[in-house]
Order: C-alpha cells, then structure tokens, then sequence
C-alpha cells in the first residue's frame, strides 16, 4: 500500500514536469526499432509487394534474364556465388528451387522486415552474420535478377 | 566530523530535491530563466528546427536540432575536413581551388537561407569566405558544398552573403577596400583616398540550378563593407549596406575609423543598376578569378579560372546608390518584415536609429540632401529617420525580428538581448547573454515570415560556463524561449568554432525537401567508376596506376595487389557498391601523406598514394560498416623502381600462386 502511494506520487511528479513537452517538440514519425516481433508474417510469401497475383513465370525469357545478370553484377555478386558455395551470402544454385519466385522478390525489395521476422532467415544471419543490404532494386530489376537464378538453375 | 558532513549532506540532498521539485531553476547566472524541459527532445524524437550556424575561424558551417542544440552534422565549406575527405580526395580538391591556388582554410562568417517570395524554401544554404573572398551554395539536399565562387576587386568578404526575396542575388561586399585588379596595387599604403575602391559583387542564383554568376560589381568609394540586408516587400528592388571607416583609415581603425559621429548605410536600387547592366553600361573589367563545381553526376568538382567581370562605377550614375547617415560605425543593417523599416546598430553607438523606407523615397524625390561624399548623395538624417530607440544598450550589432511587431538586438558591450517594439520604439524586455553576443537569430527573422518562437544568441565568450579546457575555450549559443512576453533561457550549448551568424529553418521544410539516401550507382558516371566487382582492375600507365576497386559489407575488390614499384603514383578510384541509406565505407593505406577516404552508397572517390619505400602496405576500411568490418583489409605489395614483378590484383586466391 505505501509502496503504491510513493509510485503514484513519482508518476504525479512526472507527468506534471515534463509531461505536455515531448508531444509539442515532436515534428516527425518516430525511427522504428531494428528489431520486430513477428505478427501476420507468412514465410512462405515474405513481406513486401509480390505475390503469386502479380509475379508470373514460364518459360525462360533470355533477354530479362541477362538485364538481370547485368544488374547482379553491379549490386549482387559481391557476395553471391553462382554455385552453391557460400561467400558473405549464400550462393545461388538452387534458390529458385528452393523460393517461390515472388517470395525472392520481395527478399531482395524489402531486406530488413524479412531478416527481423523469417524464422529462416535469422538461422542464416546466424551462418553469414552480416545483413543483406537494401540495394535499392527497382521491381523490373528484382524480376530480371529471378529470370537470371532460374538460368542459373538451369529453366530453358 | 563526520556527523557534521552527514548533516551537509543530509542539507544538499533536501536543497537539490526541493530545486527539482520547484521544477524551474531561479539562478540565472547558472542555469536556465526558463523551463529548461522546453528544449527537451526524447530520444528519437526530431527537432523542430534545422539551425545553420557558421563555423567563424574553421571555415565550416554546423547543422544543429532545435530546441534540442543537438549537433547533426557540419559542413565542410572553406576548409579541408579529413572527417569527410573534403579537400583531401581528388574529386573535393578543386572546390578550395582559388586564383591564388589552393587554400585549405579560410574564414565563413554569415548564412542566408535561400527564398521565395520572402520565404525561405529548403533549397540552399549560403557562406561567405571572409579572407580570400568567395561565396559558396551548400545544396539542402545532401548537405554538401555544391559550388564556390571567387570575388575579385575584394579583400575580405565580410558584407555577404545577404540575398534578395526571391534569391535573384546573393551579395558579396568588400570589407576593405583595396586598389582594383586590373589596377597597378604597387602603391603607397597612404593613398588610400586616391587609389582604394569598394567593390560590392551581385552574384545571380539561377532558379532551378543555383549556380552562381557575377552578374555585376558596384564600384563605391572606398570604406569598410560590413553587414547587409535587401529590402522585402515594398522594399524588393532595394539593398542596404553598413558602411563604417567613411575616415578612409588605413592604419589603427580602431582610433581613426572612430572619428566622425556618423558613417552610412548604403541604400542601393539594384533594379536600377540592372537595367543599367542590361542597357550594355557596364565596363568589362579584366580580372582572375575561381568558379568551382561540384558536379553531381561524375561526382567530380571542376575549378575554372574566369577572366572578366562587368562594373558600374556608382559615381557615373546618380540613381544607384545614396548614403544615409548612421551613428558610429554600423554593423547590423536589418529590414522589418514589412520592408519598411531599416534598422542600423551602430557597434560604438548607445542608440538604435529605425530608418523608414517611405521617407527615405521622399526624401530622394525631394533632393532631401546633406551635400554628398565622393560625389553620392548623402541624405538629410532626419529625413530618413522614423525614430530612435533611446538607451537600449551599449554596442548594438544585429536585430531580427518575430513577426509580431518586435525587434530583438543584440548588444555586445552591455552582453545581452534587448527586445523593443518596432512601432512605438520602447524596450520591452532584456536579457543577459553569457558572455558578448555578436549575432541572434529567430527562425526566419530575416524574412516576410518569421517564426517567432525561439532566439538564439552567438557568443564570443564561454569563460567559465563550461568545464575548463585549457587555454582554449569553447564559444557557445544560448536558446530562449520568446514566445511569451518575456524571454527566457532555456538552454545554453558549445557550438564549433566562433558562430557568427546563422539561421534557421522548420524541420519539415528541409527534411521533406527530397533529401538524398544514396547516390544511384546507375546514374554514376565518375570516369573510373568501378561497375560490380568483374570490372574491378589495376592498370598501369606510365608511372601512374589506375586501381578501379569496389567496397561492399565487407570486402575490397581486388583486396591483393602486387607490381607497384617505388616512384609510382597509385590512384585508389573507390566505388561503393552498397544502395542502402547510411553505409558508407572508409578506405585507408598505411602511410597515405594525403589522408583516407569515406565513400557514401552508390560514390566513387579517389585517394592518390605514393608509396614511399619498398614493402607491405596494409590497407581498410576506417567506417564500421558490419560485424565483419573488422576484416575489411587487403595487402599492396611494392617493389624496388626497375623490379620485374607484375601487376597483379585478387580477392579470394592466393597471388603469386602457393609452391
């Protein structure tokens, strides 16, 4: 009871000092946290704005796949190898095999929600220890990039 | 005894706990006057304002939050900064270029915000080069210098950099005359009166681009420039100029630029010296002079030397300029949003003269004259005068205004603010500064629209405000809460070398300006760009070596390099393949004699390396950029001059193979 007193008089205290200052100081949205908890998020689909509705394959497109070897050469195989050895990340043999395509898509669109909630992710952060970065892929270029694994992965 | 230190601190806990509670700390000579919790911001909150400051002796300029005093950033202008390689790497080198060569430090004094309409708009930030004259635009968007301008026929540019309501003119004015350039300087120091001119630059900003031109110069008689303000509203078309050693002084100013009871303010109609430029009036003048650019897309700064300036001797056209008289050697020259009021601060003077622009436009029709100097009208004092503010203070500088009819001037000699009215010219509150104020600032209260919610004040001297830091002391700035009758201090904050002025603007109109994240690599097209780590290489030409190297989380491209011989030139042309806000990378080699290097996403920067004897020069990365940044490293292998080992470069394999 006397421990309830002294905590309504510290919160009276502070609400009455600096209560009112924080909200009219605040002109922006507030940074997220690096890290969030996992709520709705569907491993097989990822998160991000491809679905099975607007990513269609089917036979293999040559020329999209080579726009697409193009750009990973400039933001992608740094760290991916086109086998299945890793170097920082994993390597590529396989992926398509392994992810849908519209789940790549939004892999490599929309990095930091996915490693912060894909359960298979974060076991990978633990293998790479280093973060995918955003490369600022524009959605042609993430489609391009998945016609070029699939050519890896040897689709005709 | 030791009862007795209980019982004193039994005494100081109850003191400090009935201080918090009383919430509002009375002392004002050690704390705040106001409620400190005002300049309160939580942690990852944002200000309410961007506050640019100048950084005075280090010829930087300084980002600050405000109410927070926060420092965010600052901004390499006239100075080489190695935080930033600015100076440093080859594409930055060419932005101090300068008619006298490169000057790795000068002196930035003054801000201008740029405007439209009266209003600021978030493009561009404005500096002035006070030592070896230039004039510099800081791009709002990346927070970087974007172009440096030199001033000829200057010597010292102090009255800058002041500009028009919608940015058509950013000024730049002597402040000491000098003969010209095109003229033989070879003469007697005490000539002054015979050989020594002013010169006041008008710098045109094209509208979409910014880029600065020396549209025209004004030659004036010559005296010391010193502060500057256009007119606005009624006013636009106008420019007013403090004047003082109107003695023509060239030796002890302090003494002999003391002597007469008044100098001026220049009134200028610069539309009418426009047309005179546009009617072909002007004299092409040969001069020498710098005009640096950054440019964007090659990420590359070119400096060009240009030849030519056009002048209008004010003396040949008497509907340009007139004098106004102004106590004691005037330093602030300050335009009421309104436009019709100029405020001069004499710095020696004990009164504050308003000057009203309606009457001064009569008294011009009516030839209201007390004779001229140099052959330019001097008008009759009291025929300008609107009124006088009466004993506000000893040795005002510099007034800006709160958009709600007052004005606030800051007195260096009596070291405090004093807020009068503009109407009726009474003093309605002061408060003291700690210690020497030189410029205030109100977020936009040199425009139409002020936010007259803060001030803040410039202070030469900290002395004993802060912790002692050996013979060299901090300056500091001072917030005060003016948004109620009375000013008060909320916050007091160590700024970066000496602020002169500054300026401030909301946070919303910067931030949401389309600041720039990341340099698109695709739109890179620095000539050694490296385009994805099949392109990186090392090429050899002549004694020059090229090497074309990526950095990415976290590896160098190649990161083993062997076949440098002693007397090379290596030139490290660094792309950053990362597309991602906030991961630059740095680069460093042992014994680099021209510092390192940090790359944002999607730049390429070059640090030129002449290796100086024989051995393994380890190299890395200096920008923690993961948990793998720590082996971020490569080797450079160099050879003896003459050696016949190879070039050869790597990453991942052993060169030369393992025996």
């Amino acid at each position: 009871m006397k421990k309830i007193f002294v905590l309504s008089v510290i919160v009276a205290f502070v609400v009455s000092c600096g209560g009112n200052s924080s909200s009219e100081n605040t002109t922006g949205e507030t940074p997220k946290s690096m890290v969030e908890q996992p709520t709705t998020y569907d491993p097989k689909r990822g998160e991000g704005k491809f679905d099975e509705s607007n990513v269609k394959i089917g036979a293999l497109d040559a020329a999209m796949a080579t726009k697409g070897e193009s750009i990973s050469g400039t933001k992608c195989t740094s760290c991916h190898k086109l086998t299945d050895e890793k170097l920082v990340g994993p390597g590529w043999k396989g992926v398509t095999t392994r992810r849908t395509p519209h789940w790549i898509m939004n892999f490599i669109t929309n990095p930091d929600p996915m490693i912060n909630k894909d359960p298979e992710v974060q076991a990978q952060l633990e293998i790479c220890l280093v973060r995918m970065p955003n490369q600022s892929l524009v959605d042609e270029d993430a489609r391009n990039i998945v016609e070029f694994m699939r050519k890896n992965d040897g689709v005709k | 005894m030791n009862r007795i230190k209980n019982i004193a601190l039994c005494f100081t806990a109850i003191a400090i706990t009935l201080g918090i509670n009383g919430c509002k700390p009375k002392n004002t000579a050690t704390a705040s006057s106001g409620d400190a919790t005002k300049a309160y911001v939580a942690p990852g909150k944002y200000d309410e304002f961007y506050n640019f400051v100048s950084g005075g002796f280090s010829g930087q300029m300084s980002v600050y939050g405000l109410p927070s005093g926060r420092l965010f950033r600052y901004i390499p202008v006239f100075s080489v900064d190695p935080e930033k390689g600015w100076g440093y790497n080859e594409e930055t080198k060419p932005m101090l270029n300068t008619s006298h060569g490169f000057v790795p430090w000068d002196d930035l004094h003054h801000i201008e915000l740029s405007q439209t309409k009266g209003e600021q708009n978030g493009k561009w930030a404005f500096a002035n080069a006070n030592n070896t004259p230039r004039l510099a635009r800081i791009d709002l968007k990346t927070f970087r210098t974007a172009e440096i301008i030199e001033l000829p026929n200057s010597g010292g540019n102090h009255s800058s950099p002041f500009g028009t309501e919608n940015s058509e003119y950013i000024v730049a004015g002597t402040r000491f005359s000098v003969p010209s350039d095109a003229d033989n300087g070879d003469v007697p120091i005490n000539s002054y009166k015979k050989n020594f001119k002013g010169h006041l630059s008008f710098v045109s900003i094209a509208p979409e681009t910014g880029e600065m031109k020396i549209a025209f110069q004004l030659r004036t008689p010559g005296v010391n420039f010193d502060l500057a303000r256009a007119g606005k509203g009624k006013s636009h078309g106008w420019f007013f100029f403090s004047c003082y050693n109107t003695e023509q002084a060239s030796t002890l100013l302090e003494v002999n630029a003391s002597q007469k009871d008044k100098d001026f303010i220049m009134a200028v109609n610069w539309k009418k010296a426009e047309e005179y430029i546009k009617a072909g009036k002007g004299t092409k003048t040969a001069v020498k002079y710098a005009h640096n650019v950054f440019n964007e897309a090659t990420q590359t700064a070119t400096s060009k030397i240009e030849n030519e300036v056009l002048v209008l001797d004010i003396k040949d056209f008497k509907d340009i300029c007139y004098f106004i008289p102004c106590p004691k050697s005037p330093h602030g020259c300050d335009v009421d949003p309104t436009g019709e009021y100029i405020v001069g601060s004499g710095k020696l003077a004990a009164l504050i003269p308003v000057f009203s622009y309606d009457k001064l436009q009569k008294a011009i029709t009516d030839k209201t004259f007390d004779g001229d100097y140099e052959g330019i009208p001097v008008i009759k004092y009291e025929a300008a005068l609107y009124g006088e503010v009466k004993k506000p203070g000893l040795g005002p500088l510099h007034t800006e205004f709160d958009g709600k009819g007052n004005a606030y001037t800051s007195f260096f000699v009596s070291s405090e603010i004093v807020k009068w009215n503009i109407k009726d010219l009474k003093v309605l509150d002061r408060a003291p500064t700690f210690y020497s104020v030189g410029h205030l600032c109100i977020p936009g209260g040199n425009t139409v629209k002020p936010w007259g919610k803060y001030l803040i004040a410039y202070n030469k001297i900290t002395k004993d405000r802060y912790l002692p830091t050996g013979p060299e002391l901090t300056q500091s700035a001072q917030l005060f809460d003016i948004s109620g009758d009375k000013m008060q201090m909320i916050l007091d904050f160590p700024t970066i070398g000496e602020p002169h002025y500054a300026q401030a603007a909301p946070a919303d109109l910067i931030r949401n300006n389309g600041q720039l994240k990341i340099y698109k690599i695709a739109d890179n097209i620095h000539p050694y760009k490296t385009n994805g780590e099949a392109e990186a290489k090392v090429v050899r030409e002549g004694n020059k070596v090229h090497v074309y190297m990526t950095s990415i989380r976290s590896h160098f491209a190649p990161d083993n390099i062997e076949g440098i011989k002693l007397g090379d030139e290596v030139y490290f042309h660094v792309t950053n393949l990362e597309q991602d806000w906030d991961v630059p990378h740095g680069f460093a080699i042992k014994g680099a004699n021209n510092a390192e290097l940090l790359i944002m996403p999607g730049e390429t920067c070059t640090l030129k390396w002449v290796p100086d004897r024989v051995g393994m020069f380890p190299m890395y990365c200096t920008d923690f950029c993961s948990a793998l940044h720590q082996e971020m490293q490569g080797y450079v292998r160099v050879s003896p001059a003459g050696s016949s080992v190879p070039i050869t470069f790597s990453l991942g394999k052993p060169v030369p193979e393992i025996k």
